[in-house]
């Protein structure tokens, strides 16, 4: 069952195309991320499903509801962790979520029966007086997804989830939203960590100025699009092995300020060739969605 | 400017859970919030009303104190609604995001709109009626007629709440809300009646100020303050209710524009 979808969403900013032409569908328990350098318009997509504002053209439909005109109702089964904080500063933990479920119609009674289990499944429960300055990003974050969880939603849209958290903060964020996939609820993410989006996303759409140009499960994504292999090479030296070898024996090659990136099938010929370079330094590993990204959305940078 | 934008703004219940998030807020520094509703008024007060009190004769027929009591009261219920929309809605749309919180839930930008003005004119009527209180006690008013002050504090309050939100709807930051102090705020504190009658003011003066809401506030507190009933009541009301309706649509659409586009 189909819980969203977007038919040729186009949005214009001062006569540029921020959206332009999205087309996508995501299916009921599923995890979809949109990917893409920043300004690719993945803010805007999601703002624009969720009925924040206003098409230039194009049809949504989110939980079977038309989007932006019945917006207000289909976000009755919608939550949503913001890019940004906007947690309430002056409550504490518990008092932002009985709050917020007032927003939705619920009564405290109702909300604070509901309370505790959140704040478990946030990691909170010790914390529910806590004051927000008392706490770390990684918490506040856990909090904001607490909640967006307060109307048990179906869906749940999430922009960039663990932007700025630390390690630790982040696995715990990939479990819980884990868990929250084998509840059956459906999840739309942004991201710029690919490895977020291989771990999570049964497939990812890759944006960039405005359109999808790529989407698919994340494998599948590294398999049709790069080659399989990658050698990144750095150090003195370098240009002499790329004159004598590297430009040879790699089957395509990317340049990164002082970094080379062999892309190739068999790496035994260039990694027998670099033996000869004790000064070059080199990693061997397999092709990754990070790869994939770069390749169909350069390497320059974006802003 | 978008005709979806240029609607009227949607009136709903809505708005209530929104304002009880404000009223949450308030209620965490309700004290020192409520002493600094009255410490600026009542130094007014007693600073201006007695000493300067002193050295006038009466203002039509009042001692200048009870003359002042009722300006005071006005311009801070002006002042407390204008605050609210001004800082304090600021600070929920732009800097804390609390806006962008509320709207990923099944409500609007009418609805925080609504909850922004009548939350701004409750404040108003805080101020109002702690001023008031303040009034009794002194014995500047032994009317029960003062009793419907406490009504007119809620037209006051809507109406300064309306206007300041085009204000906050504008603003890129903080400091823009002083152009709005010393064009308009301290302006109309000084030729809307507070501190002295309006006919005393040059004609060309005297036009502008008939055309400020805070001198039909004035003309309709002090009035009551002495137990008569004020003259062109609806006139007066009529006025302030539509600089409010005026601003709160006004400040609407330009909220559209600025955060739902």
């Amino acid at each position: 069952m189909v819980v969203l979808s977007t038919k040729n969403l186009h949005k214009m900013y001062g006569g540029r195309s921020v959206v332009a032409g999205v087309n996508f569908a995501v299916e009921s328990g599923e995890c979809v991320g949109l990917l893409g350098p920043n300004g690719a318009g993945k803010t805007t997509t999601l703002r624009l499903c969720l009925g924040l504002i206003e098409p230039d053209g194009g049809n949504i439909s989110l939980l079977d509801k038309a989007v932006p005109q019945e917006a207000r109702s289909a976000r009755r089964r919608v939550g949503v962790v913001s890019q940004t904080d906007n947690l309430d500063p002056d409550f504490t933990v518990s008092e932002n979520l009985l709050v917020y479920g007032r927003y939705f119609g619920f009564a405290d009674s109702a909300t604070s029966k509901r309370i505790p289990d959140l704040l478990e499944f946030a990691g909170l429960s010790q914390r529910a007086n806590e004051k927000m300055q008392n706490l770390s990003g990684g918490l506040k974050r856990r909090l904001a997804l607490a909640r967006a969880l307060i109307n048990d939603p179906d869906l749940l849209f999430l922009d960039e989830p663990t932007n700025g958290l630390d390690p630790q903060a982040r696995h715990l964020i990939w479990q819980r939203l884990r868990q929250l996939l084998n509840q059956k609820k459906t999840i739309v993410l942004t991201t710029h960590f690919m490895e977020e989006a291989e771990r999570l996303c049964a497939r990812v759409c890759i944006m960039d100025n405005g359109v999808i140009i790529a989407s698919g499960p994340p494998r599948e994504l590294i398999n049709q699009c790069i080659e399989p292999q990658v050698v990144e090479i750095f150090g003195e030296g370098l240009e002499s092995w790329m004159d004598q070898h590297g430009g040879k024996l790699a089957e395509r090659y990317e340049r990164a300020g002082e970094s080379v990136f062999c892309y190739m099938h068999e790496t035994e010929g260039i990694v027998a060739s670099l033996l000869a370079y004790p000064t070059l330094r080199y990693l061997h590993r397999p092709a990754n969605l990070e790869d994939v990204f770069l390749k169909l959305t350069g390497r320059e940078l974006r802003d | 400017m978008k005709q979806a934008q240029l609607r009227l703004p949607e009136l709903s219940l809505r708005f209530i859970p929104i304002w009880r998030r404000n009223l949450l807020v308030w209620k965490k520094l309700a004290i020192p919030s409520m002493l600094g509703n009255l410490a600026d008024p009542m130094l007014y007060l007693f600073g201006l009303g007695y000493g300067l009190g002193q050295l006038m004769p009466t203002v039509n027929g009042l001692p200048y104190i009870n003359y002042l009591a009722a300006g005071t009261l006005c311009y801070s219920t002006m002042n407390s609604a204008t605050f609210e929309a001004l800082y304090s809605g600021f600070s929920r749309m732009h800097v804390q995001k609390s806006w962008s919180a509320i709207l990923n839930s099944p409500n609007t930008l009418d609805d925080v709109m609504l909850a922004e003005l009548v939350w701004a004119a409750s404040k108003s009527l805080l101020s109002g009626i702690s001023i008031l209180v303040v009034i009794w006690v002194l014995g500047l008013s032994r009317s029960w007629m003062s009793l419907w002050i406490v009504l007119v504090t809620i037209v006051i309050g809507l109406c300064f709440a309306g206007m300041s939100l085009v204000v906050t709807a504008l603003s890129p930051s903080y400091d823009f809300f002083l152009y709005y102090f010393t064009l308009l705020i301290t302006p109309m504190m000084l030729v809307g009646g507070v501190f002295f009658p309006v006919v005393q003011l040059p004609h060309f003066l005297q036009v502008l100020s008939s055309i400020l809401p805070l001198t039909h506030a004035v003309a309709m507190v002090r009035p009551l303050l002495i137990g008569e009933t004020p003259a062109e009541m609806a006139l007066h009301l009529g006025i302030l209710a539509f600089y409010g309706a005026l601003g709160f649509y006004i400040s609407t659409v330009l909220m559209r524009r600025r955060l739902l586009s």
